[in-house]
């Protein structure tokens, strides 16, 4: 594991040792409520993280259903490379949340296995990057069992994995490669970007009779804000429209939504109201909610952490060319991460990305070009 | 299975012997048909045949008990064959056609049979060992005295994925019997070129776990082996190890040419052939006549035929139903062992 990862959960670890004053288990500092105090501090009170609500939707699942089991590298004793999974293996003990060896081809190969045989297992690899060690079993195996069976065998297994950039962990802990897999038959690729989805999409992506892919951005984990009302399954064939506008959509997901609400707010000083798009299913894609919005406004920019060739910016660009091209006024944009390794360095990696400015500008662009 | 020609039952060991005889029997008459229909363009693809390795089929899954799970490489006809999925099921996906065992949409290399829970078919050297080590982690976890046999060839045991499933089903000790079919070549790469260390069995047992080397062209002996290893899995003894040594004496796919190994090696191996081999020995015991063998080939013969005619009349999947079977095609599909708590909608669109 990198350093900076293991600074983070250290850092929450530190966190609970200073909440726990009372009995109880380590995981569990005379909570009644089983959660574990770590990463509430600095947020406002009566709002949970990303953190905590993914934690909270894992206990819950492990609870609801007998066949649903963690499993993944440091998930138990260590608490999770982000420590999402903190307390959990206190809470439910090593048989519900396993310790895998360093095997992502194994024990995400064995989560296939356990779901074909009926459990619903839920395998967390550490980073997108570490998931290229186990492409073989979720290309060739978890997304073609169904199809080369001829319908006899599904996969309902749910992988969760960091994703994303702006940590300073360089380019083997950073890229964004969730696109790669939105272009695989058989997956059902998940972004969540809210509280709200991290604590809901878990529960519908169990439900699924097919292998799902939650990406959870590595910078949205101590995002906080209000805990859902309803804590129950989210509708993950929708984008969202997480901000209304008439000038200009922004389309994004996942890690880049809070930096392209930022960028609506700038661009509303300003008189421009943006339309911001969550796409969250990344596959299959919501077509409508996209179409909809952009004879709306008849402008769009497309906002990806990823790079730009070949990615997941490409293809929502060609989507709209396709289906509503005549309602354009302006080119389509594209912002996306630069063509490069991720770097280490602060400001070469925040060169890198797409962040508020660039998004933007984008925005302005459309919208001058005037047709 | 027909009783038809069988002779009359000459105690529990020669009724043991008459299957096995016949399940290597229809393997290799099954895939010698299969080589006349490949030329004859009737079925197409790769196609890589386990004539030579029948006995290692045969014995191993008569181990097994039907509840038992079954995972196979892309040379899989013989273990397909007898795990019991019928052979014009198997002819029928060679054909590509709607009554195959995987609907047309496998072919060769990807047979699968959930009734008989057999899990593939799998193409990618490899690729099936986590599957298997995951099928025996649900059965673990949910206290079934079942066992996943995982078969994989020699050259499987170069991939990581190999060191990494042994690791991780010795770590948990997990209820998988381990089937090497050390056939000698990966393709066309000889054992010692692949291989730093080419004792299998040696390998496997330095994780710890229980292994053995079997002489694969002698059935009876596969049989016993994988009996023992099978019933030690069953009750509790972690993951065990069988490393077959056998021979195949075709190229390793019909596009081979075979140009790696000499002829007087493959005629070496063929006079140890499992077949030949277990005839002599049911002679020798009074277990079989020449009428006995002549009508058992007939019989297999009779049911070859019938798979090939049923293949040929057989539909064709249509065109319309190209992307069925990608996603789930209504809630609950995926089998549901266990009970949700509360049943939320499963999306789909």
């Amino acid at each position: 594991m990198s350093e900076p990862a293991r600074t983070a959960a250290k850092r929450a670890r530190r966190t609970r040792a200073g909440t726990s004053g009372t009995s109880g288990s380590p995981g569990n500092p005379g909570n009644p409520a089983g959660k574990a105090a770590d990463g509430r501090s600095g947020k406002a009170p009566g709002t949970i993280t990303y953190r905590e609500a993914m934690r909270e939707a894992i206990a819950e699942a492990i609870e609801r259903d007998e066949r649903v089991f963690l499993m993944g590298e440091d998930v138990g004793r260590y608490g999770g490379c982000f420590a999402v999974s903190l307390g959990l293996l206190e809470r439910f003990g090593p048989e519900r949340i396993r310790d895998t060896p360093l095997s992502e081809a194994a024990f995400v190969g064995a989560g296939i296995g356990a779901a074909l045989a009926g459990m619903r297992p839920i395998v967390e690899i550490m980073t997108v990057n570490f998931s290229l060690l186990a492409l073989d079993q979720i290309v060739n195996n978890a997304a073609t069992l169904r199809h080369m069976s001829g319908g006899q065998f599904g996969v309902p297994l749910v992988i969760r994995m960091t994703t994303g950039a702006g940590r300073q962990l360089a380019a083997q802990h950073s890229h964004s490669l969730e696109g790669w897999y939105a272009h695989v038959p058989g997956l059902r690729i998940l972004a969540p970007a809210t509280v709200e989805d991290a604590r809901g999409m878990l529960w519908t992506a169990l439900e699924d009779p097919d292998p799902v892919l939650l990406f959870e951005h590595g910078s949205l984990y101590n995002a906080s804000g209000e805990p859902p009302a309803a804590a129950g399954p989210v509708d993950i064939d929708r984008a969202a429209v997480r901000r209304p506008g008439r000038d200009v959509t922004l389309i994004t997901y996942g890690g880049t939504l809070p930096g392209t609400l930022a960028a609506a707010g700038r661009l509303a000083e300003d008189g421009i109201e943006a339309e911001v798009v969550d796409l969250r299913t990344l596959r299959p894609l919501d077509d409508e909610t996209i179409m909809a919005s952009v004879r709306r406004t008849h402008r769009v920019v497309i906002v990806d952490e990823a790079w730009r060739s070949g990615g997941l910016a490409a293809e929502v660009s060609a989507r709209v060319t396709e289906q509503a091209f005549y309602d354009l006024d302006a080119p389509v944009e594209r912002v996306c991460g630069a063509e490069v390794p991720t770097p280490y360095a602060a400001h070469l990696e925040r060169a890198a990305l797409p962040g508020p400015d660039d998004i933007a500008a984008g925005a302005r662009r459309a919208v001058r070009n005037d047709a | 299975m027909t009783a038809t020609g069988r002779p009359a039952e000459r105690g529990e060991a020669g009724g043991g012997q008459w299957e096995l005889l016949r399940g290597m029997l229809l393997i290799r008459r099954f895939e010698e048909r299969c080589v006349e229909l490949y030329s004859a363009a009737k079925i197409r693809g790769f196609l890589h045949l386990y004539i030579g390795e029948e006995a290692v089929a045969a014995g191993t899954l008569r181990a097994l008990t039907a509840e038992d799970a079954v995972v196979s490489t892309y040379r899989e006809h013989g273990h397909a064959l007898a795990r019991g999925v019928p052979a014009e099921a198997i002819m029928a996906e060679m054909y590509g056609r709607a009554t195959g065992c995987s609907g047309g949409r496998g072919g060769s290399m990807h047979l699968f049979d959930a009734a008989r829970r057999f899990y593939g078919g799998h193409a990618i050297v490899g690729g099936g060992l986590p599957v298997a080590v995951g099928l025996a982690l649900a059965d673990r976890m949910r206290g079934l005295d079942r066992v996943t046999a995982c078969v994989f060839g020699d050259g499987a045991m170069a991939e990581g994925a190999f060191h990494e499933c042994v690791n991780l089903a010795a770590l948990w000790r997990l209820p998988v019997l381990f089937v090497c079919e050390n056939n000698r070549y990966a393709m066309g790469t000889a054992l010692a070129r692949e291989h730093a260390q080419t004792d299998l069995a040696l390998r496997a047992s330095s994780y710890g776990v229980a292994s053995w080397a079997v002489d694969g062209m002698d059935v009876l002996a596969v049989e016993a082996a994988a009996r023992r290893a099978a019933e030690a899995v069953r009750w509790g003894g972690g993951p065990h190890f069988l490393e077959m040594r056998t021979y195949r004496y075709r190229a390793h796919s019909m596009y081979d040419p075979d140009l790696y190994r000499g002829k007087a090696e493959i005629e070496e191996w063929k006079k140890r052939d499992p077949i030949d081999g277990l005839v002599a020995r049911m002679r020798a015991g009074g277990r079989i006549t020449d009428a006995d063998l002549e009508s058992l080939e007939k019989e297999i013969a009779a049911e070859i035929d019938a798979a090939i005619r049923s293949a040929e009349d057989a539909p064709l999947e249509p065109v319309e139903d190209l992307t069925r079977f990608v996603y789930a095609e209504k809630a609950g599909e995926a089998g549901k062992p266990g009970k949700p708590g509360k049943a939320g909608k499963a999306v789909r669109s």
